[in-house]
């Protein structure tokens, strides 16, 4: 089974510059690698590190120490020391990510909001329209309000509009951060099928789900981030 | 996707007299990238856009621009005449006032038909139907394109000044905090357009502006100046949700939330 994600050795640490310098230690020596196919969870209780890490793998954060190796467009790729440029690229065509919270633009409708990031890859903007159609009927997000900002939307709304974004391209590693916080029952079951399906295609996912429902149900193993408590190594 | 950037710019530095305009700066710019300056008031960042742009000559450093033919030409030793033919056609500057990058006093129209002439077209009804496309395009009614910009309101003003910049196709566009003295609302409907135009034609951009959430809409690379130098620079959303560098940490911590 192929290996589209390993990371060894990752640390990562806050400066805080406007409290006198403190430093924060976050998470040390976080090492995992993820498959092709599988999907696992970061496990622990809040502020034990888990959305650190996933923004790391997304480039979002900066890392400190360490190694994020992932395959992309046919090579091998460090994330962790990669150009601005090079992260671009990745998150156009490898990485994805279901942030928590959806940051809207001000007046692009939530069709193209879900459809962009195929628009980025090049596809023609009518295919994507569809596709993005396609996944929030699936989402039961009612039509009126494809035409519409998401700004104003409630928080399940919004929610979806954010997962229907995250899985409409065909990246090959998925990061979920709590896709189903705000959904209902009905609502958080087409995600559990959506990330089966995505499983099924050969993705490799990794996720944050509180819910232990949800969790169970789409989770091949647990990674314990207690276990990369930045303070665990110094003692 | 090419792999060769658009603009490399090597220790770059301006000095008036002692004072520092801007120190050492060095990046490369690829096409089809907005890349934000930010900073507050005197960090120079608008010297380093004058610099860039050719207004102004810098002390020291290189900085080198793809031509159109693949051809690499070092900036600062090309002619004036090659200089403003650039400006004229493969670049664009939008500034904060409009009034100081439009004729005032000639219509909208012809505003945006003057920058097609100084590229070679002389065919009027052909530059007529360009700048009523490209009126529609930033938003301005048909119907307005015989007014001066003198009767637009601000917003307006702005839109036009963006349409008689992209109506040659620059590859390169300067901006000078492009929503600065804009209402809000007035602001994200110029941010969107924006958003808007330069991905559907591809441009690169170079933006300045001290408003960090124009930096978030707009760019995907930041720099961060502060007294003439740059203190951090990168993805643009890795240095506001993870800012490194002790001012970054303030200007960051010092965005009001609404």
């Amino acid at each position: 089974m192929p290996t589209p994600l390993v990371v060894s050795d990752v640390a990562k640490s806050f400066t805080m510059h406007l409290r006198d310098g403190v430093t924060l230690p976050v998470v040390a020596a976080v090492s995992f690698s993820i498959r092709a196919g599988e999907c696992a969870v970061l496990g622990g209780p809040s502020g034990a590190g888990k959305s650190s890490i996933l923004k790391m793998l997304y480039g979002n954060y900066a890392v400190d120490e360490g190694q994020i190796i992932i395959q992309h467009e046919g090579g091998l790729i460090d994330l962790a020391s990669a150009s601005p440029r090079t992260v671009l690229a990745v998150r156009r065509h490898t990485i994805g990510y279901v942030s928590q919270f959806l940051r809207t633009v001000p007046r692009v409708s939530a069709l193209d909001v879900v459809a962009e990031p195929l628009v980025e890859r090049g596809e023609d903007r009518e295919g994507a329209r569809e596709k993005a159609r396609t996944l929030l009927a699936q989402l039961n997000l009612p039509e009126k309000l494809w035409a519409l900002p998401p700004a104003t939307f409630s928080g399940g709304e919004q929610q979806r509009v954010n997962i229907a974004r995250g899985f409409i391209t065909e990246h090959p590693i998925l990061l979920l951060d709590e896709p189903t916080a705000s959904l209902d029952a009905k609502n958080r079951d087409v995600v559990v099928d959506l990330i089966a399906a995505k499983k099924a295609a050969g993705v490799a996912l990794l996720g944050i789900f509180h819910d232990l429902d949800v969790r169970d149900a789409v989770a091949d193993r647990v990674i314990d981030v207690t276990a990369f408590a930045a303070g665990k190594i110094a003692a | 996707m090419t792999d060769e950037p658009l603009l490399r710019v090597s220790a770059l530095s301006k000095f008036y007299g002692s004072r520092v305009g801007c120190e050492n700066i060095s990046f490369d710019l690829w096409p089809g990238e907005m890349l934000a300056v930010v900073g507050e008031s005197g960090s120079g960042k608008t010297t380093l856009l004058n610099c860039l742009s050719t207004r102004l000559l810098p002390s020291s450093g290189t900085a080198s621009y793809r031509m159109r033919d693949g051809q690499w030409r070092e900036l600062y030793r090309m002619s004036e005449a090659e200089r403003r033919f650039l400006m004229r056609t493969d670049w664009g500057f939008v500034h904060q006032n409009p009034a100081d990058g439009l004729r005032m006093t000639v219509s909208a129209g012809a505003n945006v038909g003057e920058r097609l002439m100084a590229v070679g077209d002389r065919h009027y009804g052909r530059i007529r139907a360009t700048a009523v496309d490209w009126l529609s395009r930033v938003e301005i009614d048909e119907d307005r394109i015989d007014d001066e910009p003198r009767a637009f309101s601000g917003g307006m003003r702005q839109r036009l000044q963006i349409a008689r910049n992209l109506v040659t196709g620059p590859r390169l566009v300067f901006m000078d905090e492009p929503t600065g003295g804009l209402d809000v609302s007035v602001q994200a409907r110029l941010l969107d357009l924006l958003r808007g135009l330069v991905t559907d034609l591809g441009l690169a951009a170079i933006v300045v502006t001290h408003d960090l959430a124009v930096a978030r809409l707009l760019s995907q690379r930041m720099m961060v100046m502060k007294d003439g130098r740059v203190v951090e620079s990168g993805l643009t959303d890795r240095v506001l949700d993870d800012p490194r560098a002790p001012y970054t940490q303030l200007l960051v911590s010092s965005i009001l939330q609404v």
